[in-house]
């Protein structure tokens, strides 16, 4: 069985952007790219599924600029086989990454996508379903525990107050949530090979996909500020203050 | 045209979620309906007509719809889709789960997580953790959103006198079966609902002492109880208790952080709290910048001593 695993190229979780002045945008001129986390904890799941005999390929694909090769690069440093870039400097948004990704599930056929359940730029969490819905498949998001067997996946999922845990028939897109695994480091040797590894280049229109947004930002701004807090020497001011002050209690 | 809002319930209760996500569905204009699928759901029907604002309630029972899976709930809302400008789920595990599915379908944008409505296409929604806030315009015909919840005040659940509507249900698609569900036992408020919430990090230590040490406190406040990402993958608290980016978004009145730092992925998740009590031994911590009341403390010490002055 493929697997086809999309990751994307994001801010480093670790950096706090700033938002333009102009309210265009974020300012991300210079700062640190890194694999989104979830994305990162998708690839490691389906290596894991091709170290236990469950999958023979995995195929990882990013949707995006030219730099995402740096992405996919560190997907198949991780144990990817192979790697598409659908290379673009268009504006992407999830149904566009959805019917890209469809598009190539299309030609790869693969037995199970895994992604990751959201993205910490646009925090989104739309593409799996999205991919699930065009490509008319069954969906298990948010998972932290997946077992396929005998054409099915069951997949424990995390909900509001739990765990639920479903069987969906493969083929199937499953989308991860962060206790799924603990992703493993990659090693100088791997990053190595993995710059021998394959790495497949096309454009949107090569698949026949409209890119182009539906939604437009009219600006972005920085959220309100919370006005200064004060430091309280000892427990009994504080209960004072959320007595008499806030009025809290 | 009318809005139409997919109801969070578990077939016998019908979730405060809904009651948010009403109001933002009233905020776009045009009369607000309700859908219920479920199974065996009749009283969850009825609670939603008696919620100010709904002029309509549409129920559609079967056995595919019980367990709201998101390939049985898109069909449900698909075949209803064609009335309605508006779709609204609210944001939570469920309504996460099936609005991308009914967007795609539809071949339209889905707004996730809104926060406020500027008018009929444009809405305001946090991005980057919650470190900015774009207002975003959809050239869609229908319009499909998550609610954040937290966003928007609680529909009245009384007042309203709306006619229920049996539908047709779907069948089911066949693709996914509902395996089992394992829920977090809890006699306290629901952690998304309450007013107050106390919430641990990792510096309690132990499973044990987070429950030794918070227990008391959330008792004497009647609080849900919270834990930071770094708490939950200790193992010191449940997953689902996790505030934050990708856990669960809370705006109480009332947030006790004890023995969190502070990063900007748990900020992301609670910092719309009406006021913000930290207790941490580290002066530098970030989360001592949100905080409207800061108590340089060891938990430890701290927190039994609050709960005796109370």
């Amino acid at each position: 069985m493929k697997l086809l695993v999309p990751v994307k190229r994001v801010v480093d979780y670790n950096v706090k952007v700033r938002v333009k002045s102009d309210g265009s945008g974020m300012d991300l001129a210079g700062v640190k790219m890194s694999m989104n986390p979830f994305d990162e904890i998708a690839v490691e799941e389906a290596v894991r599924l091709k170290e236990k005999g469950v999958a023979t390929e995995i195929i990882a694909v990013s949707c995006g600029v030219t730099q995402c090769q740096e992405t996919l690069r560190t997907a198949l440093a991780i144990g990817a086989d192979r790697a598409i870039l659908v290379e673009t400097d268009a504006e992407l948004q999830p149904l566009a990454v959805a019917k890209l990704l469809k598009a190539l599930m299309d030609k790869e056929q693969p037995g199970l996508v895994i992604l990751g359940k959201q993205a910490i730029d646009d925090d989104c969490n739309q593409t799996g379903q999205m991919l699930a819905a065009l490509a008319d498949l069954p969906q298990a998001t948010f998972a932290s525990k997946v077992e396929v067997a005998d054409g099915k996946a069951q997949v424990t999922r995390e909900v509001d107050g739990g765990l639920e845990t479903v069987s969906v028939t493969l083929p199937a897109v499953v989308t991860t949530d962060l206790r799924l695994n603990e992703p493993r480091y990659v090693t100088l040797p791997n990053i190595m090979k993995a710059k021998k590894k394959p790495l497949e280049t096309v454009k949107p229109a090569d698949l026949g996909v409209d890119v182009s947004p539906r939604i437009k930002t009219v600006k972005v701004s920085e959220p309100p500020k919370r006005g200064a807090g004060v430091k309280v020497p000892d427990v009994a001011t504080l209960v004072e203050k959320l007595k008499n002050e806030a009025k809290v209690i | 045209m009318a809005a139409l809002v997919i109801a969070e319930h578990d077939n016998a209760t019908l979730k405060g979620a809904t009651l948010n996500t009403v109001t933002a569905a009233a905020q776009c204009g045009g009369e607000v309906h309700v859908l219920v699928a479920g199974e065996n759901a009749a009283a969850v029907a009825q609670a939603a007509a008696q919620v100010q604002g709904v002029a309509k309630v549409l129920h559609a029972d079967s056995a595919a719809l019980a367990t709201q899976l998101a390939e049985n709930v898109a069909a449900q809302v698909l075949a209803l889709a064609g009335s309605y400008s508006h779709i609204l789920f609210p944001a939570t595990a469920s309504g996460r789960n099936a609005a991308p599915r009914v967007a795609a379908k539809l071949d339209v944008a889905q707004l996730s997580d809104v926060t406020k409505v500027l008018s009929a296409d444009t809405f305001e929604r946090p991005i980057y953790a919650g470190n900015a806030i774009a207002t975003v315009q959809s050239g869609d015909a229908v319009k499909v959103i998550t609610v954040r919840t937290t966003g928007f005040d609680a529909a009245p659940v009384t007042g309203g006198s709306a006619a229920v509507e049996t539908l047709a249900p779907v069948a089911d698609s066949g693709q996914s079966a509902f395996v089992g569900r394992e829920l977090t036992k809890s006699d306290r408020p629901e952690l998304t609902a309450a007013k107050i919430i106390v919430s641990g990090g990792r510096a309690l230590g132990s499973a044990e002492k987070f429950t030794e040490v918070l227990t008391p406190l959330a008792d004497k406040l009647g609080a849900a109880l919270g834990a930071s990402r770094a708490a939950v993958d200790a193992g010191y608290a449940p997953n689902d208790w996790q505030v934050g980016q990708t856990g669960k978004i809370v705006a109480p009145t009332l947030y006790v952080a004890c023995g969190i730092s502070g990063a900007i992925q748990h900020l992301a998740g609670m910092k719309d709290s009406k006021v913000i009590v930290a207790i941490n031994k580290d002066p530098e911590a970030p989360i001592f910048s949100v905080a409207d009341y800061g108590l340089e403390a060891d938990v430890f010490a701290a927190v039994p001593e609050l709960v005796k002055a109370l």
